[in-house]
């Protein structure tokens, strides 16, 4: 059973009208990861984690999440899931402490409220109304309301949007808190930072195809990736090859300075960051599709 | 079964304790319909067969208000506020989650009516409940027939800035036209006809032979079924367009 996937995803597809928002999209997220689905807007991002969250019907494809489809919305599926959604809305007169109390008795087996406040950092605002509350410490109470029924499987659509640098780290700092304790976790994301930080594998999204996955540091280094290798030459020219064979080419590199005598200054060898992948990636396709 | 009591109970009071906590709201929610009455009635003070037609009335709108009224209300702006879709991810039941709104929308007119009955007896001197299996026939086909039209209708009402104007623009007509204020019969014969093909009228009907003429129930047969055919339009057409999500824009 644990060692089947959290999330299997194959061939989903979920069309608009005549707008195809999600075009085969397939992926396998593993219990106890945290996967990224990093993209810009309108990548059909939250199209594809609305419809594992089961607010979305799909058009074609399968669709399993801890062993359920969610189209069918099981409820056995929603107490073992939490979920912030990229938009949403709390009573504006509840209390925070209270919305967590309500929510607690929801699910079989919920974790203590005083606790969740303080894994999300809303300690001394337990009495405060929701509308009371900032931006950030909204999102916050929607992660502690996402944490509330103990869930083993936790959706987090954007998270951090809007945050200032200081409230994001301490986000990440919770999803890192949360990876520790075994969750799964699927995260969408517009910042590669963010992507970088936290996830263990990612995919990279746009206009509803993934196009490339793998963890954030080997993404470079799959058959598209390639090794970049600068230096300056004896004219004191800034050179630069892009190659997906360093060794050879620093080899002949290195050989034609040493014939000529010269010296490879300031000679650099880097792997493309994640970036540079994603920058690269999401431009071709633009480009293919005028 | 018993889990699913206990959710709905759980659910209501957290309602009513979020309604209380907007007090004007609260106020102006279920003093409306008291105030109405003592307006008008002390307008007409003195002329019996007028308080006898508004005390039903008044109750009338009671129900349209705590119902009708609230529920579209709610419904939009919890839906645009995102509430709606966030319950939607929880495991509680849907049904329970809703059934805990219209529990919250049937205590508010429960509370309106006991003002407006009490008040009416006590001030205006209408007698009180001559049949009391009627009246709770009446009262619970208006609650149904009003709340299922007020969740219909909050799918028309495109934003919580225009759900006042939208749900005010058939409140006012409907209670103008339905003898709220003034005795049905004595309105012009094609007002009489518009407001006869809509519920609240036979709403007023129902309880005012329930509440002052005392009269059987096979009289009134036509309000019974023009009530119920409503209530399944409203039930039909709330269910139909449902949505836990406000429209994108």
């Amino acid at each position: 059973m644990t060692s089947d996937p959290a999330i299997d995803v194959r061939d989903l597809r979920k069309s608009y009208g005549a707008v195809d928002a999600v075009r085969g999209l397939s992926f396998t997220v593993g219990r106890g990861e945290v996967y990224g689905l990093l993209g810009p807007n309108g990548a059909g991002k939250t199209t594809t984690v609305e419809i594992l969250e089961g607010y979305r019907s799909r058009s074609g494809g399968t669709v399993s999440v801890l062993g359920y489809d969610p189209a069918r919305r099981p409820r056995k599926l929603r107490e073992r899931v939490g979920i912030v959604l990229q938009q949403t809305g709390i009573y504006r007169n509840i209390r925070v402490r209270e919305a967590l109390v309500h929510f607690a008795r929801f699910y079989p087996r919920p974790r203590d409220p005083d606790e969740v406040i303080g894994l999300v950092g809303l300690e001394g605002k337990q009495d405060a109304l929701a509308r009371t509350l900032s931006g950030g410490q909204l999102r916050r109470l929607d992660l502690a309301l996402a944490l509330i029924g103990d869930p083993e499987l936790v959706f987090l659509d954007e998270p951090t949007t809007g945050f200032d640098p200081a409230a994001r780290r301490a986000a990440w700092d919770t999803v890192r808190s949360l990876r520790a304790l075994g969750k799964t976790i699927l995260l969408t994301t517009h910042y590669l930072d963010e992507a970088q930080a936290l996830a263990d594998r990612v995919a990279i999204v746009k206009a509803g195809t993934i196009l490339a996955e793998g963890a954030p540091r080997d993404l470079g280094v799959g058959a598209e990736a390639r090794v970049r290798i600068s230096y300056r030459n004896a004219d004191g020219e800034q050179v630069e090859h892009v190659t997906d064979d360093p060794t050879r080419l620093l080899h002949e590199l290195t050989a034609e300075a040493l014939a000529r005598g010269e010296r490879l200054e300031d000679i650099e060898v880097t792997r493309p960051t994640l970036e540079e992948v994603y920058l690269e990636l999401t431009a071709d396709v633009e480009h293919e599709s005028v | 079964m018993s889990d699913a009591v206990g959710l709905l109970w759980h659910q209501y009071r957290l309602e009513r304790r979020l309604f209380w906590r907007n007090p004007s709201a609260a106020f102006f929610n279920l003093g409306l319909p008291l105030l109405f009455l003592v307006f008008f009635g002390v307008i007409f003070k003195g002329d019996q067969k007028q308080l006898n037609v508004l005390v039903p009335g008044i109750a009338g709108m009671s129900v349209m208000s705590g119902t009708f009224v609230a529920l579209g209300h709610n419904m939009v702006t919890l839906r645009e506020q995102g509430v709606l879709k966030r319950m939607r991810g929880t495991p509680l039941p849907p049904g329970i989650y809703l059934g805990g709104l219209a529990l919250n929308a049937v205590t508010n007119t429960a509370i309106q009516l006991a003002f407006v009955l009490v008040a009416g007896n006590l001030l205006f001197g209408v007698e009180g409940v001559q049949d009391f299996p009627q009246l709770i026939l009446y009262l619970v086909l208006g609650v149904a027939c009003f709340a299922s039209l007020g969740v219909a209708f909050s799918h028309v009402v495109p934003n919580s800035e225009s759900a006042p104007a939208y749900i005010n623009a058939v409140f006012l007509p409907v209670i103008f036209i339905s003898g709220v204020f003034y005795d049905a019969d004595d309105a012009p014969s094609f007002i009489r006809d518009v407001a006869e093909v809509l519920p609240l009228i036979h709403l007023i009907d129902g309880l005012s032979a329930a509440l002052v003429k005392g009269s059987e129930i096979a009289g009134n047969a036509g309000d019974v079924v023009v009530l119920g055919v409503w209530t399944l339009i409203g039930v039909f057409l709330a269910v139909r367009g449902f949505s836990w999500e406000a429209r994108r824009t």
